[in-house]
């Protein structure tokens, strides 16, 4: 007899370990390295280039403007938030309609939010590498001034990590609403990443905005999450940004971590009751035939 | 002991958004059913396409909520005590082809034994040993993409063996199966069960034979209800005294259903025309009414092709329960549904 039950945190931990191997084996399964090369590199170099190209259309190529490391960066970094939300909250449409194991993967003794958040570790490590890629490529040609002995790299890491795991539970509030979702639609963590991309400061102020959207920007963490890694890396060029100016970095991160509790309360709260609803509806394994 | 499953009073209905007018109708696809299933039964749920089986097994593995009533397992609450229930059950599903398919065979099922907390090692033992039964043995290496339907099917089986569960869910195991296959996974079952008698099985199946040879118990369930529920021999020995009879006839323009319910003695009955013939079983308090009806066919000038006195089989009991043949239950709804708004 195993009726035993394994703790919480066990049953966490194994879901989220198994759901990460499980997600790289299917988001490394590039038949072609080609492709992969393609994908997580050269991709984000060329949309990083367009931003550079406009930049310079715009202020006539001067890029030793304090601003544009700031540009640079804030699309840089930006990149995880649409890989990470994609990652986690596509899993529930492959798992459901793609591969049919949604109905044996819940029905499993699985922790299912740890199930979703181990499937988007692939993703970011993925946007990792064109993140890295992306930066290394300012550095070399764009004249992006890193001074690599001057960065408090524990802290960046710590700023990063944060950062991620607000992502991940935002991608899990977005997973919850695939659930519910009987004509699902494709790009959905795309297409939240580009609404948030103007309200977060990745590449122009707050201040840009119409005051009544303000707020928006304010309130995500997302907004103060850019503001610091950047700070972190290229010193303290913020006089380019004023929005955040006043704020020191450890005034910053906390926000940032008071900002993220409040997210990881809301999304844990959303998905559960997304959850509770997809099984009174019968959508947990519900198959819409795209 | 507590029992294996139990329902009280269990019914769901599903709400339906009419495309045109955005009203919403209800369909009630289980009502009141009241099961009780014991620790070491391999239990049947029979009944035509849309008659609540997957339903009733949704529910029972937590991935639907009941609308009424209740349901547990193992003792558990399927609403309320889902982790208790998930550690120890599983469940397949016949015809359809799930999986990862760019994992191999050996990875998809070392993964979901990994997910119930087996070893590494004692995994793929039994991955070995059950592949092995079903005879997949060569294809542990194969990305599941690789194979056929019938066999993504059997690796599908096994998976639901692997983790040895209290309580096994089939639904429609040998569905998209050759016969052989069919047969060797019948036997497979059998015989797991019988090497683990305290293990549980509930299975669903439309095949009037396949239940019949393999279950302990039978439901009959149709349109949401359960009709009888019994062992099969129980069930044929209440239909033992009547005289069950099998014709085939040549077709007639003039003769309707109508005719034969006019015989006196005439209990049950199911007249199917098929091309060029006519299908008629009939379920008659005594022998002596054939005479009865073969006068009605001779009266439409029908002549009999075929004519079998039989056993009472489940096909039969069907019929006495429902009034038609699961057939003809199968061939008239077209998918529509029973709905109540
Ligand atoms: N998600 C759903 N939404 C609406 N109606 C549904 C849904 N799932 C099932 N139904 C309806 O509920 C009824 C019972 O369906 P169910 O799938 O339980 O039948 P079944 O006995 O398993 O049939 P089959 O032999 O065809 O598999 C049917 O009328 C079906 O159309
Ligand atoms: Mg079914």
């Amino acid at each position: 007899m195993h009726t035993s039950q394994i703790s919480p945190f066990l049953a966490f931990w194994r879901s989220f370990r198994l759901a990460t191997w499980l997600g790289w084996q299917i988001e490394s399964n590039w038949a072609d390295p080609f492709l992969f090369t393609v994908y997580s590199l050269i991709k984000p170099i060329s949309s990083a280039a367009i931003l550079v190209v406009m930049y310079s259309v715009i202020t006539r190529a001067d890029f030793t403007a304090p601003i544009f490391p700031y540009i640079y960066l804030g699309n840089a970094f930006y990149m995880y938030v649409g890989q990470v939300m994609t990652g986690i909250s596509w899993a529930v449409i492959d798992d459901r309609e793609h591969y049919k194991t949604m109905k044996y993967i819940y029905t499993a003794p699985v922790h299912f939010p740890a199930y979703l958040l181990g499937r988007g570790v692939a993703r970011f490590i993925i946007a990792s590498i064109s993140v890295l890629v992306t930066i290394v490529f300012g550095v070399l040609f764009l004249e992006i001034n890193i001074e690599v002995t001057q960065v408090n790299w524990a802290f960046f890491l710590i700023t990063l990590f944060t950062g991620v795991v607000m992502l991940a539970l935002m991608g899990l509030t977005l997973a919850g609403v695939m659930l519910l979702l009987v004509h699902h639609m494709f790009g959905v963590g795309e297409a939240v990443a580009g609404a948030l991309y103007l309200f977060s400061g990745a590449i122009f102020p707050l201040e840009v905005l119409p005051s009544f959207l303000r707020p928006i920007g304010f309130l995500m963490p997302i907004t103060y999450w850019l503001e610091l890694l950047r700070r972190l890396l290229v010193g303290d060029v913020a006089s380019s940004f004023p929005t955040l100016q006043t704020l020191t970095n450890v005034q910053l991160y906390f926000i940032l971590v008071v900002l993220t509790v409040f997210f990881a309360a809301f999304s844990i709260l959303t998905f559960r009751a997304c959850e509770n609803r997809a099984r009174e509806l019968g959508l947990i394994d519900t198959v819409t035939n795209y | 002991m507590n029992l294996a499953i139990q329902t009280q009073h269990l019914s769901r209905t599903y709400k339906l958004r009419n495309a045109k007018n955005s009203r919403t109708k209800e369909l009630v696809a289980l009502q009141d059913v009241c099961l009780e299933v014991h620790p070491g039964e391999l239990f049947g749920l029979l009944g035509p396409n849309g008659a609540g089986k997957t339903t009733l097994i949704k529910i029972l593995t937590t991935l639907l909520a009941p609308t009424s009533g209740k349901a547990l397992v193992c003792g558990y609450d399927v609403v309320k005590e889902a982790s208790k229930i998930r550690p120890i059950i599983n469940m397949v599903s016949g015809g359809e082809s799930s999986g990862y398919g760019l994992l191999t065979v050996r990875e998809n099922l070392w993964m979901f034994a990994q997910f119930y907390g087996l070893s590494s090692k004692e995994a793929n033992r039994r991955i070995a040993e059950l592949l092995e039964v079903v005879g997949l043995s060569d294809r542990i290496n194969t990305k599941s993409s690789d194979l056929s339907t019938g066999l993504r099917q059997k690796m599908n089986i096994v998976r639901g063996f692997l983790t040895d569960p209290q309580v096994l869910f089939l639904d429609e195991p040998t569905l998209g199966l050759d016969v052989g296959a069919a047969r060797d996974v019948r036997r497979f079952i059998r015989n797991w069960l019988n090497q683990h008698p305290e293990r549980t099985i509930l299975l669903t199946t439309h095949y009037m034979a396949e239940a019949e040879e393999l279950c302990d118990r039978v439901a009959i369930i149709n349109q949401g209800r359960v009709l009888a529920c019994d062992t099969p021999a129980s069930l044929k020995h209440k239909l033992q005294r009547e005289a069950i009879y099998h014709l085939e006839v040549t077709s007639s323009s003039i003769l309707y259903s109508e005719h034969f319910k006019e015989i006196q003695g005439v209990r049950k009955f199911s007249f199917r025309p098929r091309d060029g013939y006519a299908v008629l079983d009939l379920i008659l308090d005594q022998d002596e009414t054939l005479a009865a009806v073969v006068n009605t066919l001779t009266a439409h000038q029908v002549r009999i092709i075929n004519l079998q006195k039989r056993e009472p089989s489940l096909e039969e009991v069907f019929i006495d329960l429902v009034g038609k043949s699961i057939e003809e239950v199968e061939s008239g709804r077209n998918g529509s549904g029973h709905s109540e708004s």
